[in-house]
């Protein structure tokens, strides 16, 4: 398993890791858990806009209405028609990917900043149904007491460290999910359309359905999160669906780091922890925000995991080139003619250090650094 | 007959970009497209594809109605193409660039992905396989590891053919293949395609540089003002009196 070697996943899995080991530290502390787990709730929602915005490029704003889907689907059904919890989170969830879909096929007939500005206009309708239709929705009484998922006698869910562990695991199966596209031709696929959607189509990819099924994904992960954010918060209300929470999801994952797997919690964590640290000035916050956020755009703007990853490719690269050089691998290229010059060692596997190809260009460095990150090459690895 | 072209016509406004075109490409040949710029030979191959709708005529392929058919499902049936301006994923390898051309036999979906189902680990190392196939085929695996953009635009040009032949093609439409190439390099890039009909791979090409041409193409369509001047053997092209008024006498193998 050349994959524990990988140092993309042993940060990811050290991130995960320190996030399971918070209640250690503040289970007592349940307003810290509950910040916590909202957080994660938020988290797997931005693994949606992932989908969507990372590995296709389409800029979708209704994010925050998808999330609000969720949440009242599972508010309303518990607390109004009495469902049980799960009942509630599957509909809620099965719910918000329909709509999803019926909306992608009307706002995937417009294009980048068209798609944009009409995905935002989805979101904005969402928000004003829900602050609305008093008679189903309260309005802006919002939804009390949503109930907690049931679990007969086994464990308590009102238990703030149980309710963590539970939205813990749901995010685990998305931070898998986001992991397994991204390395599968499903995500080659996606990334395609994200560098250029003509040379996509000429290649054979269904443009229009791959965007339709990964705007109904992103979908499907906003009504998880809001399913789960409504039973961790026990009250909702109009402000879980507006157009302000889209551009919360949308500056989580600039600053983790679009397209990147680990990104979107590693960004999502962060800016709530600085939230809550800026918390004292209440809307004066964006004051002390704007200028990081800015700083980080300028610097990173990959962001933090994608720049960190850019460390990670610059470092094996080097080891790579140091021990081809050492085994005397080291050819030149300067003839690049005629077929079937191949050489015939042919194990392109990613770990192999002695591959030769990496050792005569050194100049190839800075450009490589970004190549990781657009299209992934872990197939190789298996 | 692999591909059937019957009076395919294609109007921008008031303007007959293609007009009534007919052409025949045979299985296991090489088919040339000639023209003075502005002939219709970049529109002719996007009809063919499914890039624009004709407006008139019919393509069948392998005796299948394509006229009306997307480049995604084009291109699923078997017709693979590059561009006249080389399109690669710049900021990918070559050999990721290449395994984007196995994304149309690809199978497995998000699911097997999910799960790593054995259809998708035997998909995954069967695309791998193919992929680094394609790029010694066309002469470039040692580049495997380089970013498109780094790589010279001989090497860029062949691995467009490899990312095209990754789509298991019967029929390559090659859109100006040798454009940018020096002089001195075609005569391998030809080789590059005269190989290909061996590998159970018509054909179809846009050139200008007319050695290349005459040396490969087993038929040769010329067109003029996007209709047909002339169709025949390189020899024949060569002395139709109509086609040296309008075309060879005039600049001979002077572009490019």
């Amino acid at each position: 398993m050349s994959a524990l070697k990988n140092p993309r996943i042993i940060g990811t899995l050290a991130v995960l890791l320190i996030i399971a080991l918070t209640p250690v530290a503040f289970g007592d502390e349940n307003y810290i858990m509950r910040v916590i787990t909202v957080g994660l709730c938020s988290a797997i929602a931005v693994y949606g806009m992932n989908i969507i915005l990372g590995f296709t490029g389409q800029l979708s704003l209704a994010q925050g209405g998808f999330f609000g889907i969720g949440a009242y689907t599972v508010g309303l059904l518990t607390t109004d028609f009495d469902w049980s919890f799960w009942q509630a989170f599957l509909v809620g969830v099965v719910g918000t990917s329909a709509i999803g879909y019926l909306s992608g096929l009307i706002a995937l007939r417009t294009k980048d900043e068209y798609f944009a500005i009409f995905t935002m206009a989805i979101g904005f309708i969402i928000y004003l149904t829900i602050s609305r239709w008093e008679a189903v929705t309260h309005a802006h009484s919002g939804v009390n007491n949503v109930k907690f998922p049931e679990a007969g006698d086994i464990v308590d869910f009102s238990n703030p460290t149980v309710m963590f562990y539970l939205v813990f695991i749901i995010l685990l199966i998305c931070v898998y999910i986001t992991y397994a596209i991204r390395r599968s031709s499903v995500g080659r696929t996606l990334l395609t359309i994200r560098t250029s959607e003509d040379l996509a189509d000429a290649i054979g990819v269904n443009v229009g359905l791959s965007k339709q099924l990964a705007f109904a994904a992103s979908a499907f992960f906003g009504g998880i999160g809001g399913g789960l954010y409504a039973s961790v918060v026990g009250f909702i209300g109009p402000d879980a669906a507006t157009v302000d929470k889209t551009f919360e999801f949308l500056m989580f994952i600039l600053v983790g780091g679009m397209g990147t797997v680990a990104g979107p919690l590693v960004g999502t964590m962060i800016v709530t922890f600085l939230f809550e640290l800026f918390q004292d000035f209440q809307a004066y916050r964006f004051i002390v925000l704007g200028p990081i956020i800015i700083a980080l755009v300028i610097f990173a703007p990959r962001g933090i995991v994608g720049y960190l990853g850019g460390f990670i490719d610059k470092r094996a690269r080097n080891r790579r080139i140091g021990s081809a050089h050492k085994d005397g691998t080291a050819q030149s290229h300067s003839t690049a003619e005629a077929n079937g010059t191949a050489t015939p060692d042919d194990s392109v596997r990613a770990d192999n250090t002695a591959d030769s190809d990496g050792s005569t260009r050194p100049g190839t460095a800075e450009r490589r650094e970004t190549a990781a990150d657009t299209i992934t090459t872990e197939d190789e690895e298996k | 007959m692999l591909l059937e072209i019957r009076g395919l016509g294609k109007r921008f406004g008031g303007l007959d970009a293609v007009k009534n075109v007919d052409l025949d490409v045979q299985e296991g040949q090489i088919t040339a497209v000639i023209g003075p710029n502005g002939a219709g030979k970049s529109t002719l191959f996007n009809l063919i594809h499914g890039f624009y709708r004709p407006t008139a005529g019919t393509v069948s392929f392998n005796g299948r109605d394509i006229t009306q058919s997307s480049p995604h499902s084009s291109v699923n049936g078997g017709i693979a193409r590059t561009f006249q301006t080389t399109h690669l994923f710049d900021d990918s390898t070559l050999l990721e660039n290449v395994l984007a051309g196995r994304i149309v036999r690809s199978k497995s979906n998000v699911f097997d992905a999910i799960f790593h189902t054995p259809r998708h680990r035997r998909e995954s190392a069967l695309n791998h396989d193919k992929a680094l196939e394609a790029l010694e085929f066309c002469g470039v695996a040692e580049f495997r590891h380089d970013l498109a953009s780094n790589v010279p635009q001989e090497v860029q040009k062949r691995t467009a053919v490899a990312m095209a032949l990754a789509t298991e093609p019967e029929l390559m439409l090659l859109d100006e293949p040798a454009g940018g190439i020096p002089e001195e390099e075609t005569t391998d890039f030809g080789n590059l395609i005269r190989s290909l009909p061996s590998r159970g791979v018509s054909v179809l090409l846009v050139e200008h540089k007319m050695s290349m041409i005459m040396d490969l193409a087993d038929t040769i369509l010329v067109l003029d003002h996007g209709q047909k001047l002339a169709i025949g053997s390189p020899a024949e092209i060569q002395s139709n009196p109509d086609v040296i008024r309008a075309y060879l006498g005039s600049t001979k193998d002077e572009e490019n």
